[in-house]
């Protein structure tokens, strides 16, 4: 048990502060894939609930691929192919090997597409959710598409999205993991690192699980928090 | 510039990998759903000693990545290799399969419990009072009127858990499975063709998953056969 202690501590020779900075990056790798998560989700919700055949076409086949297809696949091709993609760039080039896409970017991307397709089910949901009646009254004051949609239709649909996204952000942090094998060292890859170096697998995989446990629990409730924030003056139930 | 002659070559490999995926799936799902039924069922009784333990065992699957448990079980209690074999639970931890599987089922267990849980809470208390009005048992309640009303109720959410498993199958991969998305990335890097690969092995998973869905939505159909049809 000392020895665990002493493997993870903060001081030399310890692991405790590299796990700490992995943890880093993991919650900024989650954050940035959230929130480009948010913006394709929004755009293919937008295509969902479109009257025309060809974007409630398109949105659909993203979502039920992202959706139905593993998220490692999804990181393969999009780390390889990319990568693939960048070397023949760099062959016109004059340059030989084989060129990598940036790790961290590639996560992202990655994390943002895969939850994309879930939150877009999610505006979706919480579109339809709006009293029609507020539609009508933006109607009846003049307002226009765009500003209907930013002064009364989003900060509505925020309401009933929250549980929904808080869902999805659980995934994402959890997700995050799976960009390890592409090399990025992250909370998951940087616990591989110790444990092979220090041959204790169990220690460092148990920290890293705490350390996930940790920050989902704490921004779980920062989530909860938005949503009794964003309920106040509201009669729910 | 999409090359049908690959394809032939590529789907019959990646197909050699299926029968695995579906191996993990199945009995991870099995034995996750009789577990997740255990505990959803012994947190009934509101028994403390028996539902903090259970809520912690949920809150630490949910709440932790299953890449993690993965090596938690595989690497991690390896450690403990001479403890396992004293004990004769060896060639279980020993094996990426097995280690896969119990980590999968655990997994499935945590959510699928908070499934049934809400499910089984979700039977009106009026049917449960009839029962015993009625003269039925407990067990005969649960089994008559609870469990096939929570069990019914639970089928669109539980189908949801069923693709997550699925597509959870896949990190099996990462400890040296070669299922159909181990099998994927071998050929990627051996072919250099990333989006032919992604192509078909998605389609392997998509007809899957819809194969699962549209058996559990007419099952579903089936079980509730007043409902308006669509």
């Amino acid at each position: 048990m000392t020895d665990a202690l002493h493997i993870l501590s903060l001081g030399k020779g310890g692991w405790g502060g590299a796990l700490l900075l992995a943890a880093g990056v993991t919650f900024a790798l989650s954050v940035l894939g959230f929130l480009f998560g948010a913006l394709f989700g929004a755009v293919a919700a937008g295509g969902r609930l479109s009257p025309r055949a060809l974007p409630s076409w398109a949105a659909k086949g993203y979502g039920t691929v992202f959706r139905g297809v593993p998220d490692l696949l999804t990181i393969y091709l999009l780390y390889y192919g990319g990568s693939i993609a960048l070397t023949e760039i760099g062959k016109v080039f004059g340059s030989a090997g084989f060129v990598g896409l940036p790790t961290f970017a590639t996560g992202v991307l990655a994390i943002g597409i895969i939850s994309g397709a879930y939150q877009a089910e999610v505006y979706r949901g919480a579109y339809l959710a709006v009293d029609p009646g507020q539609f009508e009254a933006c109607k009846a004051l003049g307002l226009s598409r765009f500003q209907s949609l930013r002064l009364v239709i989003i900060p509505q649909l925020m309401r009933h999205a929250l549980p929904g996204l808080g869902n999805v952000w659980q995934l994402v942090l959890k997700d995050s993991a799976l960009i390890s094998v592409i090399g990025l060292v992250e909370l998951m890859r940087q616990s591989q690192i110790g444990a092979g170096s220090m041959r204790e697998p169990f220690v460092f995989y148990l920290a890293a699980a705490a350390l996930y446990f940790l920050i989902a629990a704490v921004t779980g409730s920062v989530f909860r928090y938005g949503e009794a924030r964003a309920w106040r003056g509201m009669a729910h139930a | 510039m999409i090359d049908l002659g690959f394809f032939v070559e590529i789907i019959p490999t990646l197909l050699s990998g299926l029968p695995l995926t579906l191996q993990l799936a199945g009995l991870s799902i099995a034995i996750g759903f009789a577990l997740a039924l255990l505990l959803a069922l012994a947190q009934q009784g509101n028994h403390r000693v028996l539902v903090w333990p259970i809520r912690s065992f949920v809150a630490v699957f949910r709440g932790t990545p299953l890449l993690v448990q993965i090596f938690l079980i595989y690497y991690g209690l390896g450690q403990f290799r001479p403890t396992l074999q004293a004990v004769g639970l060896w060639w279980l931890f020993r094996e990426p399969y097995w280690c896969a599987i119990i980590a999968l089922s655990l997994n499935t267990a945590a959510y699928g419990s908070e499934i049934l849980r809400g499910a089984i809470q979700g039977v009106s208390r009026g049917l449960v009072e009839a029962a015993s009005a009625l003269g039925m048992t407990r067990l005969q309640t649960l089994r008559l009127v609870v469990l096939p009303l929570a069990l019914r109720q639970a089928i669109p959410s539980y189908s949801n858990e069923i693709i997550l498993m699925v597509k959870g199958t896949s990190l099996a991969s990462i400890v040296t499975l070669m299922e159909v998305t181990g099998i994927a990335q071998g050929l990627i890097s051996q072919t250099y063709r990333a989006v032919e690969v992604f192509v078909a092995a998605g389609a392997i998973y998509l007809t899957i998953n819809f194969t699962i869905i549209s058996a559990l939505s007419a099952l579903e159909a089936w079980l509730t056969p007043y409902r308006a049809r669509a």
